[in-house]
């Protein structure tokens, strides 16, 4: 079967650093794949490629077997189909929630108001949030905001979302709530790619852990492979000083 | 779902629920003297401002009308019957101003917003859109006003072309282009004040590049910069008067005909107070606006 995403030796380079150096990674239909790594080992970079918000300087991405790297692709049919939550939640503070979560509904695919808020408030409800629809971002906890987003990203029925760090701007306390959320969206077959630094919900999230290493995966499995048994040197340095510093 | 989430917050709101709540109680005789010194000392602070307030206003006033040439300078700048007999002339003249300024505010504020968008278009095609925006910006930024509604309003007719429009709608023209070009660069601050975030995740939900602008940046833009604008309007209600010169009677040049028939500078008194009165509401709005948007920038950044 087609996977969802495939990227084939993806490489991306920002002056002389070298990001993304040849990267390979395939994700199947419903599969959930976490990015882990530390800061500067590509993670961001290779999400930012794929929802096309960077261009890469070569190889392939494809999303459904489709090559969407091709400069003649229309850029914002591909990102229709992509969803993105970014670590600082970006939502528009000059709209209220339910106007954040149904602009794309309502300016991209054309769906009537009524239609589209009804869908809203229903996927709002979903995540405990029906009583916010009125509300604008800034009157919400920095949790609230993410779960905001993450609707935001769902509503458009992505065929992949791409999670970029989004528990690391928030509130130890309020972490909790959204990484809830993201194991429902999995338990419910959405097909993910995560970059993380949060390790115990990497295990308890993630099909398939890649652990990234100066734009390179340097090792991926399981996560019981990776986190109890790591073949490669550099992956058992990286999770012990995680340990330590935890 | 998010009941998990919310019974994890659980604990955290009970402890808080359960800590310990204390009494009110009087205030201790060290506060009360500490709270009546205060209040001494706003009695006494604005016992010292009307004085001095006073003292000042006082001074002004034997100043003026002590000067050996007052009694001259109040019969030729603030005659009673002179400025009743030439508050109707003005009061026509203003309306005229004020319908001026109505269309000049508009026009100003949709060629700097045109201009805005064209000086941030990326894609090569745009060139020479681009380059011309900010060749205008450039030119009438520096060109005196003056200089243009003379060029437009005297230079323009003399072309004898057909279908050449009325002075009073050329000197408009020039007013509007010249401010144009000022809110051009206060419109292109707003646009770029925006994080570019904002644009990823826009872009990131499949918004073209339009709509984006139209639903994300643009809305954020405005309301970032309706003080500076605000303040350029209230600039502009008074070179509107400025038409005079190319011929229209305005409130100024209704003044100006009135001090040559009666050789006495009244008229204009009044119409400087009618332009004051005019600007007043314009600026009030504008520190509201002003005050608001400080207001909302402190909570954005407690947040």
């Amino acid at each position: 079967m087609t996977p969802v995403l495939a990227c084939e030796a993806v490489r991306k380079e920002f002056g002389s650093t070298v990001v993304l150096d040849d990267l390979t990674l395939e994700i199947a239909e419903h599969d959930v794949v976490v990015l882990i790594g530390a800061s500067g080992s590509g993670k961001s970079t290779l999400l930012r490629c794929v929802n096309l918000l960077e261009t890469v300087d070569d190889g392939v991405i494809r999303l459904d077997g489709r090559d969407i790297t091709d400069p003649r692709v229309d850029a914002d049919k591909v990102r229709e189909r992509i969803g993105i939550v970014f670590q600082a939640y970006n939502l528009f503070p000059h709209l209220s929630v339910l106007d954040n979560v149904t602009l794309a509904p309502r300016r991209v695919h054309r769906r009537a108001r009524r239609d589209a808020e009804e869908q809203a408030r229903a996927m709002l409800a979903r995540v405990g949030l029906a009583d916010k629809a009125g509300e604008y971002p800034d009157r919400l906890s920095g949790g609230q905001q993410q779960r905001v987003a993450i609707v935001r990203a769902l509503v458009n029925d992505p065929r992949l979302l791409l999670l970029d760090e989004i528990t690391s701007a928030l509130d130890p306390e309020l972490v909790g709530e959204v990484l809830a959320l993201v194991r429902d969206l999995k338990d419910q077959g959405v097909t993910m790619m995560i970059a993380t630094h949060e390790m115990t919900f990497a295990r308890r999230v993630a099909d398939r852990i890649c652990f990234l290493d100066r734009g390179r995966i340097l090792e991926s499995g399981p996560p019981a492979q990776i986190f109890d048994e790591p073949h490669e040197p550099r992956t058992r340095q990286f999770l012990q000083r995680l340990g330590g510093a935890g | 779902m998010a009941r998990r989430g919310e019974r994890r917050a659980g604990p955290e709101l009970t402890s808080e629920l359960k800590a310990p709540q204390r009494a009110r109680r009087e205030p201790s005789p060290l506060q009360r003297e500490r709270l009546a010194y205060r209040r001494r000392q706003t009695v006494r602070s604005v016992v010292v401002a009307a004085v001095s307030t006073l003292a000042l206003g006082v001074l002004l006033v034997v100043a003026v009308t002590g000067a050996p040439g007052w009694d001259r300078v109040k019969e030729s700048f603030l005659d009673a019957d002179v400025a009743r007999a030439a508050l109707p002339d003005i009061l026509r003249g203003m309306w005229l101003n004020v319908r001026l300024l109505a269309f000049c505010a508009v026009g100003a504020m949709l060629v700097g917003l045109a201009t805005a968008l064209l000086r941030t278009l990326r894609p090569a095609v745009f060139f020479p859109l681009r380059a011309l925006a900010t060749s205008y910006t450039y030119v009438f930024r520096g060109a005196p006003l003056i200089i243009v509604l003379y060029l437009l309003t005297f230079g323009v007719p003399g072309l004898r072309l057909s279908g050449t429009p009325t002075v009073l709608v050329l000197g408009g023209i020039a007013l509007v282009i010249t401010y144009g070009a000022y809110l051009a660069e206060v419109f292109r601050a707003g646009i770029e004040s925006v994080h570019p975030s904002q644009r990823a995740a826009a872009r990131s939900l499949g918004l073209t590049y339009r709509q984006t602008m139209r639903r994300v940046v643009l809305p954020q833009a405005v309301r970032r910069v309706a003080p500076p604008l605000l303040n350029d309007l209230v600039a502009l209600q008074k070179d509107v008067g400025l038409i005079s010169l190319a011929g229209p009677i305005d409130a100024i040049r209704a003044a100006q005909i009135q001090t040559a028939e009666t050789y006495d500078f009244t008229p204009y008194v009044v119409a400087g107070g009618l332009f004051v009165l005019l600007a007043i509401p314009l600026i009030a709005v504008t520190d509201w606006v002003t005050l608001r948007a400080a207001r909302r920038q402190s909570a954005e950044l407690s947040a």
